[in-house]
């Protein structure tokens, strides 16, 4: 220990005085150690005041209880506690390394909660001078928060040199915070009328106080009661758009999963029980393309989505080859066939990555939040998950109303034997039908992928969705399935804050078999002689 | 003479009558008066096992009724099997009184945890066995009336009957997994102690539940038959093979639907009765729609429209499930998903089916 205290004091001889170092500074600094906090708070204040570099490490140090004084020389120094017990001590002045020291060598420089919030102040408003906007706008609501009306002259002063308005929008948030606690009555006032459609916390808390607090003046009161129940219906309506936006995204997610399904019921009158396990193969794709591509996360789900197409799309060929081709004019037969074929495709998975969920990663680009005004932001992964689903809607629409294909899988639809006299081959629509309806369910799981676990049962929770989306919107009836799915996705959401997450689902179950009492046929039946059988 | 009615039919319901007789007379025996190291003792583990197997024979035979016979393939049967175990379960768990872990006199343990403080109404009177055998029955056999009456009078039927049977026990497991819903949430219904004043532990309770499960067995496939053999058994079987042209003959097609609808969901309840004091236990876990359709594959693989053949299937898949789930829990699931597959392709009539064709043959 002696010799490590030596060999610093020998370093401090051997290397020169830093030529920064002004006087100024050093006394400032130097002043920081004393008993009295009224002292500190001077010299902070003349600190933060300088453009020495090295003022904000000093000041952040003082707040983080990181600057100490050494007993025998009275040098201000940083001082990190070490593993061992003990200090490492650098210079606060010249960023000279002292070496390590014991653990009385030194003594702390205390700060109280009073010269807290100020220091946190003086050095946001430091910060205001830094170059990214985001910067700013944290220095800004750092000052706010301390709450101490002194720097509002700095928030003042900042707004005649600022030229960016997000930064200014803070500013302007800033005074008003600050004005609510004002002593001038007039100002006071005229800040809670103003923050009526402010919706920021602070904001909130102060009006609360306000209205709360029977030694204020009554007009300043019932303002500020008025402020905030024009708050609270702002907040309603925001929670209301989100409500809405969060069902448009499971209503997409839903639309995804049964579109396909919905192509091949229509064409096929049956139902594909493994369909869940097939969007279940998509997601698994997302997951094997991410780990055989490790360095390119952003694009892999734009490898994965014509992949997870020509994996699952495979799997349903081999599934209608296999296994439903033998089973055509017996649908109760073919549901129990495929649900066979979805219980060995779980355990298939299950056998080959293991029972457990795997994680998929959300590119950077896919991750975070939209705001899009104060108070009210939606996930980028889910509104890209909606237009996606779009997307996939409009393509499927494209293919079946403008290709040969297209012609064929609705006349095939229509009337089966009518179409073959036409000359029509079956088979082939038949096989490109359920290709194609198997496809389009493993690009659902790549969307899946980004929104849930990726385990065995994922699947499985989405069959009887897929089919309720399918039966309620009319079989085989494109428009049909998209306005259920995105029907049934709100009314889902609406429901879960009054009923909870499982009373409303089963209340969209109930409400879809007494629907199916009204309407067999869905919301968009098919018309024509072909219907009945 | 009704004997001779029922019997004259068929070989293989006479056969499958003998065997339960035979069992019911051979295992007591070989339980309770050989003893335990001779090679024919049979132990009290295999007497329940048998017994559950019988339980689940007389859910395949409900099922059999409705799709062997009506074409209305049900996936939700195995919701009137847990609603007949949980009124069962019900009675258990009154017969517990005092004796449950907080010792309450009156409340189920579950109740007292959730810091209930009386009896919800819908659990007065389970304390009286009769009481508990008529909603064994009368549970799954309104809201099988119920549903069918709704789904039969607007001519739903098909795929989208078996879709909307699966969504109905599928909202049911999520329904009895709410705490809030007074039947022991997730846990359900366990730690009974004693049936009619018999603990459910001893040897004596347990030959006479499978006894009584072979009774039961027996009798609901005399039922069964007897339905099929009538008149009304002839138009349902007219119903499915051509509901339309059934209708416009003149019949109401849809009272026959919901008549052996509810018909065959009274049997499942029963069955499911039977099932929960045997097992000692009865969870939402039962409302799974991966049971309910599992069932189905019983019935295909035994041989529809014949009875005995879905018994039959109900104990070769529920055996084969035994035996894998201890040796091989992965395979069992493959063995399952293939078993569908083949049955539907290769096997149209089950088992019963190859054994008919060929004694067909041999004439």
């Amino acid at each position: 220990m002696k010799f490590f205290r030596f060999s610093g004091l020998l370093a401090g001889l051997l290397i020169s005085w830093p030529v920064m170092s002004s006087d100024a500074f050093e006394t400032a600094v130097l002043s920081l150690n004393t008993r009295s906090f009224a002292d500190k708070t001077v010299a902070a204040n003349q600190l933060a005041a300088m453009e020495h570099p090295r003022v904000d490490l000093v000041l952040d140090a003082l707040l983080e209880g990181e600057l100490y004084s050494r007993r025998r020389s009275d040098v201000v120094v940083f001082a990190t506690s070490l593993e061992a017990g003990g200090y490492h001590l650098v210079d606060a002045v010249t960023g000279e390394d002292l070496g390590d020291v014991g653990r009385r060598d030194v003594r702390k420089i205390s700060v109280n909660n009073k010269l807290r919030r100020q220091l946190k102040g003086l050095i946001a408003s430091r910060q205001l001078n830094a170059p990214e906007p985001d910067a700013r706008i944290a220095a800004v609501e750092a000052i706010s928060n301390t709450g101490d009306i002194n720097l509002r002259d700095v928030i003042v002063r900042q707004k005649t040199v600022e030229s960016n308005t997000s930064v200014l929008a803070a500013l302007d948030l800033a005074l008003v915070v600050f004005d609510l606690d004002s002593d001038d009555a007039a100002v006071r006032l005229a800040a809670v009328q103003a923050s009526a459609d402010n919706l920021h916390a602070n904001v909130r808390v102060k009006l609360t106080n306000i209205a709360g607090d029977a030694s204020l003046d009554e007009e300043l009161r019932s303002a500020a009661t008025n402020s905030l129940l024009a708050i609270e219906k702002k907040v309603s309506r925001y929670q209301m758009i989100e409500t809405l936006f969060f069902g448009l995204s499971l209503g997409s997610v839903l639309v995804l999963a049964a579109i396909g399904l919905s192509i091949t019921f229509g064409v096929m009158g049956v139902i594909n029980m493994a369909h869940g396990e097939l969007i279940m193969l998509g997601a698994y794709t997302t997951y094997v393309v991410q780990l055989l591509f490790p360095d390119a996360i952003a694009w892999s789900l734009f490898i994965a989505i014509p992949a997870a197409f020509v994996v699952s799309g495979t799997a349903g060929i081999i599934i209608e080859r296999g296994v439903i081709r033998y089973l055509y004019g017996r649908p109760l037969e073919t549901l129990l066939a495929t649900f066979g074929v979805s219980l060995i495709l779980q355990q298939l998975v299950r056998t080959v990555f293991s029972p457990l969920n795997r994680s998929v990663i959300t590119p950077e680009w896919m991750s975070g939040s939209l705001e899009i005004v104060g108070g009210l932001s939606i996930t980028w992964n889910r509104l890209y998950i909606f237009f996606f689903a779009l997307m996939v809607f409009a393509a499927l629409l494209l293919i079946l109303q403008k290709t040969r294909l297209g012609l064929e899988v609705r006349a095939v639809t229509q009337n089966r034997a009518m179409a073959q006299a036409m000359g029509i081959r079956n088979t082939r629509v038949d096989i490109l039908t359920f290709g194609l309806g198997a496809g389009i369910a493993g690009v659902a799981g790549v969307a899946l992928s980004q929104l849930t676990n990726v385990g065995p049962n994922l699947g499985q929770s989405y069959i009887v969705d897929s089919f309720m989306v399918v039966v309620f919107g009319g079989v085989g009836n494109l428009w049909g399935t998209l306005v259920a799915g995105l029907s049934l996705g709100v009314v889902n959401k609406f429901l879960e804050p009054y009923a909870g997450a499982v009373v409303a689902k089963i209340l969209v179950l109930i409400f879809i078999i007494l629907f199916i009492q009204r309407r067999p046929r869905g919301l968009f039946p098919q018309k024509g002689r072909a219907v009945e059988n | 003479m009704l004997g001779k009615y029922l019997l004259d039919h068929e070989t293989g319901g006479r056969i499958f009558l003998a065997v339960l007789f035979g069992m019911a007379v051979v295992v007591p025996i070989a339980n309770l008066w050989v003893p335990a190291d001779s090679f024919f003792h049979i132990p009290t583990y295999t007497v329940t096992l048998l017994g559950k197997y019988l339980c689940y024979a007389l859910l395949a035979v409900a099922l059999d009724l409705v799709w062997g016979y009506c074409g209305i393939l049900s996936l939700g049967h195995g919701a009137f099997f847990a609603l007949g175990g949980y009124a069962m379960g019900m009675y258990l768990m009154r017969q517990i009184g005092e004796r449950g872990v907080y010792g309450h006199p009156e409340l189920p343990d579950f109740m007292v945890f959730l810091n209930w403080d009386s009896l919800p109404w819908y659990w007065y009177g389970f304390d009286q066995f009769w009481f508990a055998m008529l909603m064994v029955m009368f549970a799954p056999g309104i809201l099988a009336f119920v549903f069918g009456w709704l789904a039969f009078r607007s001519r739903v039927s098909g795929v989208y009957l078996s879709i909307m049977t699966q969504a109905l026990t599928y909202a049911l497991m999520l329904a009895f997994f709410r705490n809030e819903l007074g039947f022991g949430g997730n846990n359900g219904l366990t730690d009974f102690k004693d049936i009619l004043g018999a603990s459910l532990q001893s040897d004596t309770t347990r030959v006479w539940l499978f006894i009584s499960s072979v009774i039961a067995l027996a009798l609901g496939y005399l039922i069964c038959r007897y339905i099929v053999n009538s008149r009304l058994g002839s138009v349902v079987t007219a119903v499915r093979d051509g509901e339309a042209r059934a209708r416009f003959i003149g019949y109401r097609v849809e009272r026959y639907q919901v008549w052996i609808f509810t018909m065959s969901a009274v049997l499942a309840g029963i069955a499911g009765a039977l099932y929960v004091p045997q097992v000692g236990i009865i969870n939402p876990g039962e409302f799974q729609p991966l049971y309910s359709i599992e069932l189905v594959v019983w019935v295909a693989l035994g041989g529809r429209a014949t009875l005995y053949g879905a018994a039959l299937g109900a104990g070769i898949v529920n055996y084969v499930k035994t035996v894998l789930t201890g040796a091989l829990p992965e395979v069992w699931l493959f063995v399952l998903g293939a078993l569908f597959v083949l049955v539907t392709i290769f096997l149209p009539r089950g088992v019963v089916g190859i054994w008919r064709r060929r004694s067909n043959h041999g004439r």
